[in-house]
C-alpha cells in the first residue's frame, strides 16, 4: 500500500531511515568498571575513566561486545569480525572526554535486514546498513538553577548500539512498525530493554520527500524521539512542512531539527555557531577488535527463537493467519503466553481467546500482558471447558468477564455460579414443549415451510434456561419435535 | 661519608642492603642536593616530606627484611605521571593546582618496589617541545655549560628529569618519550635514557600527548642503572589495552657486555647536511668503540628518514588535539569564566588562559590534519608514510641486531636559541622520531656520548 | 602550497575552543603555515598499496570482564572541580 501525501502540487512521496540507539544490557560501562544502574547518586556511577581524568585510558568489556554480535545475527547482519573504535571529537558539558568513542568506517555489524510486519496482515523489509558501538554521554540538567546546569556522569560511558535503517521507510505507519520490530528482537535476544519512554531505545529519523519514482530529495535529521507514536507523528509533520517549503518555491536545508511534541511542530535545532565537524580518526588508546568463527559461533548457539521464525512456526502448525500470528509474536511475553494457552489444544480457537478476549480486555485496561490477571492456565481450562462440552462459547464469555474481574479459576467460577451446559435431553424437552406450547401460531408458520423461524425458537429455549442448554441438542431437538 | 648524590643507582641500591647508609640518609643528601640546585628548576614540586615518610617507611620494611627493586632509591619524577595526592600539572597552567586521586602504574610500580619520589620533575608542557622553554613554571637549565659559559637548554621534554639526574639532584627518573623526549634530553645532560619498546610500560595515569607513540622510561647515570630501573617500571598493566601481556625479563642481568658477533647497522639517511662535525666525530667513535669490541659494522638504508618528522608532527598533534579536549575548566584545572559567560565562552577562555603557545599550535594543527577535507591528505598520508617508516626498520632489522645513531642533529643549544620558529625547533628531533613512529628501543646512549664542548657546572 | 587564511584558523580555533584575539589569528596563520609547509613533503612519498599504521602494539583489542569493579566514588571524582553543587559538576546554563 502506497503512502502518498497530496500537496497542492501533486502526489508526494515520503522516504525515512531510522538511527536508533539501543542502550546494551550489561552489568558494567562499555570503558569502565562503574555499574550501569540509573538512579543512583548523581556521579555515583562514575569511574575515573568516566570522569576522564588525565591519563586515563578505556578498555572495553567483552558482554558489550558479545550483545553487539547477538543483535547482528538477530538482524541476519553482516559480523565484521575486525572492526574498530572511532573517536568522534566535540565539546560538550556532558562529553567529559570531549570525544565520544564510538564506530565509523569499520562498525562491527555490517548490513542486515528487519521484516515488518504491517497492520494488514502484510510483510514489508527494511535494509539495516550497520550497527555500531559506542558510549553513552552523561546527563546535563537545566532547572536545578536559574544560571547554571548541573552535570551527572552516571551514564556517562554506558554502552549503545546505534542501530541504522537504509532509506527504505516510506510511511509513517512503516517506521513504526520498524520500531516496533526492532524493539521485540532486541528483548527477544535480551540485548536491550526497549524501552523507548526511559531512554533505552532513542530514535532520529532521517526524513525527506520526492515526487514518486524520482530520486532522494534532502533529508533533515529528526533528532531523539522519544516514543514510537511521536516519531510517527514527527515524520508525517515533518514530511508535510517539507513539501510545503518545496511548493512554496523554497529548498530544503539538510539539517537537524526537533519534534516538539506539544505544539505538534518540528523545528531547527541550527544555532548561529559554526557547524560540527567531528574530526573522527582510530582511537589510539584501544587496538582493533578483532574475533574469530567460533566467537559468533558460540554467540549464535545461543540465539532465541526470533520473531520471524516464531511467527512462521505459529502459522505453520498452529494454522493461525498471518496476522494472528504477527500479532502475537510482537512481544515476546504475548508469545510465551499463546504458547502456555495452546498446548495440546486447538491453536486457531486459543489464538481467537487470546487475541480477541484477553488483549481486548487487557487494552481497555490499560494492563500489560505481565500484569493479565488471568493466567495462561486459567485461559487453557476455559478453553477446555468450552471443548468438552461442559460449557457453551457463550456462557464461556460471561465467565471469561468474571475471570477478568477477580482473577479465578473457571472450573470453579462454573461449579460456584451453576453455569455448566443442560445435556440432559428430558430437561430441554421439557423447555422446548414449553415454548412451542405457547405459540402454536409460530408453529404453524414452520411447518408451511417458514424454517428461518426454528431460529427464533431456539433464542427462546435458551433463553428459558438462562443460556445453559446446549445449543446444538436444542436445534436437533426443536426440530425433530416440529418437523418430524 | 661519600657524597650520596654521587653514587649510581646500582651502588646506592647495594650500599643500602649492605647497611652502609640508610634510605633517610639518602634522600636527605639529595633534598638537600635540590635545595643547592634550586637556579636549575628542575622540579615543579618538590616533595620533601613526602621522601622522608617514604625513606623512613622503607628502612623499616628493609628492617623486616623485605626489600624490593628500588627499595629506599630516592627518585624524581616527571610531572607528567600522575600521583595520588601530590599535585600533577604537565607544566601547564591549566593543570595548576590538581591533584589525582590515583597513582599512575608506573610510579605504583615504583614505589612498589621501594623507590622514594622527591618531587615532580619540570618539562615541556603537555610533553610538547625539545628544549623545556615551554614549561608554564619556567625553563630548565642545564647542569653543564657551553664554553663561553653560557646557559644550555636541557634538551625536552623530560628536561627537568635529564638535569635532577644529571645534577646529582636524584639518582634517577622517570621520563616519557613520544618523539624523542627521553632520549634528547638524557643526550643533552650526558645522561643515559631509554625509551622501551612501545607496550612496555603502562601508560595508564600518564597524562596523555600522543597516544599511540607515549611511552615511559628510565633516565640514569648508567646502562645498569637504566636496566635496573625499567626493570621496575614495566609490566603488563589490564588498565591499558596497549599494554604488551609478555613477561618482564631480567634486564640488569641480560647486561653480558660482550657484544662479539653483533651485527651494528649504521644507517646513511642519518648522515644529514650541515651535521655539526662534534656530532659526526662521536658518532665514529661510537662506531669504532662497538667494532673494537667484536662487533661487525653494517651499512644499512632507511629511505623514509627525511619524511620521519614530518610524519610525526601530523599524528602527534592529530593526537594531542583530541586528547587534550579533556582541559575544558569543567571537572578539574583551571577555570576562567566571566558573569554571563556561556559554556563555550568558558571553554576558550579556560583553554587559551590554561595552554602555552606551543600546546595552542599543536591542538590546531591537530584539529585542522583531522578537520573535514583535510583527513586523508595530512593524517591518512601521514599513517601511511608510518607505515613506510616502519616497513623500513623491518628491512635494515632483517640483518642486523641494533642500529647506532646519533640522538640529536646538534648539541645542546643556548636557552633562547630555535625560539620563534616553530619548525625550527621540530628538527631537533629528526633522529629520535623515525623509531617513535617505527618503534624500535635504538638509543641507549651512555654518557660517554656527551658532547665535547659542555664544561661541568 | 597551503596557506592558511584568517577565516580558516579562526574556524580551526574554535572547533579547538581556543580563544584567539584578532592579532593572534594573524600570526597563527603564519605559524601554522610554516608547520603545513614543512610537512608538505609527506606528499611526494608514494603509498600505493599501503595500509595506514595506527599503532605499532602488535596485538588485538584484549576485553575484560562484564563485572562491576569501580564506581562509588563521587567524592574523588569532584574533589578537583572548580565548581560542584548536590553531587553534581556545574557550569554556564547550557542552553539546548
Ligand atoms: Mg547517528
Ligand atoms: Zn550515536
Amino acid at each position: 500500500m502506497t503512502y502518498i501525501l497530496e500537496g497542492s502540487t501533486g502526489p508526494w512521496e515520503i522516504v525515512v531511515g531510522l538511527e536508533v540507539h539501543c542502550q546494551v544490557i550489561s552489568n558494567s560501562k562499555l570503558f569502565s568498571g562503574a555499574s550501569t544502574k540509573f538512579g543512583n547518586e548523581p556521579n555515583s556511577n562514575v569511574s575515573l575513566v568516566d570522569a576522564a581524568m588525565p591519563g586515563m585510558l578505556p578498555v572495553v568489556n567483552a558482554e558489550c561486545v558479545r550483545q553487539a554480535v547477538k543483535t547482528g545475527l538477530g538482524l541476519k547482519a553482516k559480523i565484521n569480525k575486525e572492526s574498530v573504535f572511532a573517536r568522534k571529537n566535540y565539546f560538550y558539558a556532558d562529553l567529559p572526554q570531549g570525544y565520544q568513542i564510538s564506530q565509523f568506517d569499520k562498525p562491527i555489524v555490517g548490513e542486515g535486514t528487519i521484516i515488518l510486519d504491517m497492520p494488514d496482515g502484510s510483510t514489508k523489509s527494511v535494509g539495516i546498513e550497520r550497527l555500531h558501538l559506542e558510549q553513552d554521554a552523561g546527563k546535563s540538567m537545566h532547572d536545578q538553577d536559574p544560571k547554571y546546569s548541573h552535570i551527572d556522569l552516571n551514564r556517562s560511558g554506558v554502552a549503545l548500539m546505534e542501530i541504522v535503517s537504509m532509506p527504505d521507510i516510506r510511511s509513517p505507519e512503516e517506521a513504526g512498525a520498524y520500531l516496533t520490530k526492532l524493539r521485540a528482537i532486541v528483548r527477544y535476544l535480551g540485548t536491550c530493554d526497549g524501552n523507548m519512554n526511559e531512554g533505552s531505545m532513542r530514535c532520529d529519523a532521517n526524513v525527506s520527500v520526492r515526487r514518486p519514482g524520482e530520486g532522494f530529495g534532502t533529508r533533515c535529521e529528526i533528532k531523539n524521539v522519544n516514543s514510537i507514536r511521536f516519531v510517527m507523528q514527527a515524520i508525517e509533520i515533518e514530511a508535510k512542512r517539507q513539501i510545503e517549503v518545496i511548493e512554496g518555491g523554497g529548498t530544503i536545508d539538510q539539517e537537524t531539527r526537533l519534534y516538539d511534541q506539544r505544539l505538534g511542530e518540528t523545528r531547527s535545532m541550527r544555532s548561529k555557531e559554526m557547524a560540527h565537524d567531528y574530526r573522527y580518526f582510530p582511537d589510539p588508546d584501544l587496538l582493533p577488535l578483532v574475533f574469530d568463527d567460533a566467537f559468533v559461533s558460540e554467540i549464535e548457539k545461543e540465539l532465541p527463537e526470533l520473531p520471524d521464525e516464531k511467527k512462521a512456526r505459529f502459522m505453520r502448525e498452529n494454522g493461525l493467519s498471518a496476522y494472528d500470528a504477527g500479532v502475537l509474536v510482537a512481544e515476546k511475553e504475548k508469545a510465551d503466553y499463546y504458547e502456555v494457552v495452546a498446548k495440546g489444544r486447538d491453536g486457531k480457537l486459543a489464538a481467537n481467546w487470546v487475541i480477541t478476549n484477553l488483549f481486548g480486555a487487557l487494552n481497555k485496561a490499560e494492563v500489560g500482558i505481565a500484569d493479565s490477571p488471568v493466567t495462561a492456565e486459567n485461559l487453557g481450562k476455559l478453553i477446555d471447558l468450552i471443548s468438552d462440552d461442559t460449557i457453551s462459547g457463550r456462557i464461556a464469555k460471561d465467565v471469561f468477564e468474571i475471570m477478568i474481574e477477580t482473577g479465578g479459576d473457571p472450573e470453579k467460577i462454573v461449579e460456584e455460579k451453576g453455569l455448566k451446559q443442560i445435556t440432559d435431553t428430558g430437561a430441554i424437552e421439557t423447555a422446548i414443549d414449553e415454548v412451542i406450547a405457547a405459540n402454536p401460531d409460530k408453529v404453524e408458520e414452520i411447518k408451511g415451510g417458514k424454517e428461518k423461524m426454528l431460529g427464533w425458537f431456539v433464542g427462546q429455549v435458551m433463553k428459558a434456561t438462562g443460556g445453559k442448554a446446549n445449543p446444538g441438542m436444542v436445534n436437533k431437538l426443536l426440530r425433530d419435535k416440529i418437523l418430524g | 661519608m661519600t657524597d650520596l648524590t654521587k653514587l649510581t643507582l646500582a651502588e646506592a641500591r647495594d650500599g643500602l642492603a649492605k647497611g652502609d647508609y640508610t634510605s633517610v640518609e639518602l634522600t636527605e643528601a639529595h633534598l638537600k642536593s635540590m635545595d643547592a640546585h634550586r637556579n636549575l628548576n628542575a622540579y615543579i614540586t618538590e616533595t620533601p616530606e613526602k621522601a622522608m615518610e617514604m625513606a623512613k617507611a622503607s628502612d623499616a620494611k628493609r628492617a623486616k627484611g623485605d626489600a624490593g627493586k628500588m627499595e629506599g632509591l630516592p627518585i624524581a619524577v616527571k610531572d607528567l605521571f600522575c600521583t595520588e595526592g601530590v599535585q600533577t600539572t604537565a607544566a601547564s597552567h591549566i593543570l595548576e593546582g590538581f591533584k589525582p586521586e590515583y597513582e599512575s602504574t608506573v610510579t605504583s610500580n615504583l614505589f612498589g618496589n621501594g623507590a622514594v619520589m622527591l618531587g615532580k620533575a619540570n618539562l615541556d608542557e603537555f610533553a610538547m617541545g625539545s628544549s623545556n622553554t615551554s614549561s608554564y613554571y619556567g625553563n630548565v637549565v642545564n647542569p653543564w655549560k657551553d664554553k663561553s659559559g653560557k646557559d644550555l637548554v636541557p634538551g625536552g621534554s623530560s628536561g627537568g628529569s635529564a638535569a635532577a639526574v644529571a645534577a646529582d639532584m636524584a639518582l634517577a627518573a622517570t621520563g616519557t618519550d613520544t618523539g624523542g623526549s627521553i632520549r634528547q634530553p638524557a643526550s643533552y645532560c650526558g645522561i643515559v635514557g631509554m625509551k622501551p619498546t612501545y607496550g612496555r610500560c603502562s601508560r595508564w595515569g600518564i597524562v596523555a600527548f600522543a597516544s599511540s607513540l607515549d611511552q615511559a622510561g628510565p633516565m640514569t647515570k648508567t646502562v645498569r642503572d637504566a636496566a635496573i630501573m625499567l626493570g621496575s617500571m614495566a609490566g603488563h598493566d589490564a588498565k591499558d589495552s596497549t599494554s604488551a601481556p609478555i613477561a618482564v625479563p631480567d634486564f640488569e642481568a641480560a647486561l653480558s657486555g660482550d657484544i662479539r658477533g653483533m651485527k651494528i647497522g649504521i644507517p646513511k639517511e642519518y648522515r644529514v647536511d650541515g651535521m655539526p662535525e662534534e656530532i659526526s666525530k662521536l658518532w665514529d667513535e661510537g662506531v669504532a668503540m662497538l667494532r673494537d669490541a667484536g662487533a661487525e659494522v653494517v651499512d644499512v638504508t632507511l629511505p623514509h628518514t627525511k619524511y620521519a618528522l614530518g610524519t610525526y608532527y601530523i599524528v602527534a598533534p592529530a593526537e594531542a588535539s583530541s586528547n587534550l579536549a579533556r582541559y575544558d575548566g569543567l571537572r578539574y584545572g583551571q577555570r576562567v569564566m566571566d558573569e554571563g559567560d556561556s559554556l563555550d565562552d568558558m571553554y576558550m577562555k579556560s583553554r587559551a588562559a590554561g595552554f602555552g603557545k606551543e600546546v595552542q599550535r599543536r591542538i590546531m594543527i591537530g584539529t585542522y590534519v583531522l578537520s573535514a577535507g583535510y583527513y586523508d591528505a595530512y593524517y591518512n598520508k601521514a599513517l601511511k608514510v608510518r607505515r613506510r617508516i616502519y616497513q623500513d626498520f623491518e628491512g635494515a632489522f632483517g640483518q642486523v641486531d641494533a642500529i647506532l645513531t646519533p640522538t640529536a642533529p646538534s648539541a645542546a643549544f643556548a636557552i633562547g636559541e630555535n625560539e620563534g620558529d616553530p619548525v625550527k625547533m621540530y628538527l631537533n628531533d629528526v633522529f629520535t622520531v623515525p623509531a617513535s613512529l617505527a618503534d624500535r628501543p635504538l638509543s641507549r646512549r651512555t654518557a660517554a656520548g656527551s658532547t665535547a664542548d659542555r664544561q661541568a657546572v | 602550497m597551503s596557506s592558511l587564511d584568517k577565516e580558516t584558523v579562526r574556524r580551526i580555533a574554535y572547533l579547538s575552543r581556543i580563544n584567539v584575539s584578532e592579532e593572534g589569528l594573524s600570526e597563527l596563520a603564519g605559524d601554522l603555515t610554516r608547520i603545513l609547509d614543512f610537512v608538505e613533503e609527506l606528499q611526494e612519498v608514494d603509498v600505493e598499496g599501503c595500509e595506514p599504521l595506527t599503532s605499532v602494539a602488535d596485538l588485538t583489542l584484549p576485553l575484560r570482564k562484564d563485572e562491576v569493579t569501580d564506581g562509588n566514588i563521587q567524592q574523588k571524582v569532584l574533589s578537583n572541580a572548580p565548581m560542584t553543587d548536590a553531587g553534581c559538576f556545574v557550569v554556564p546554563k547550557v542552553v539546548e
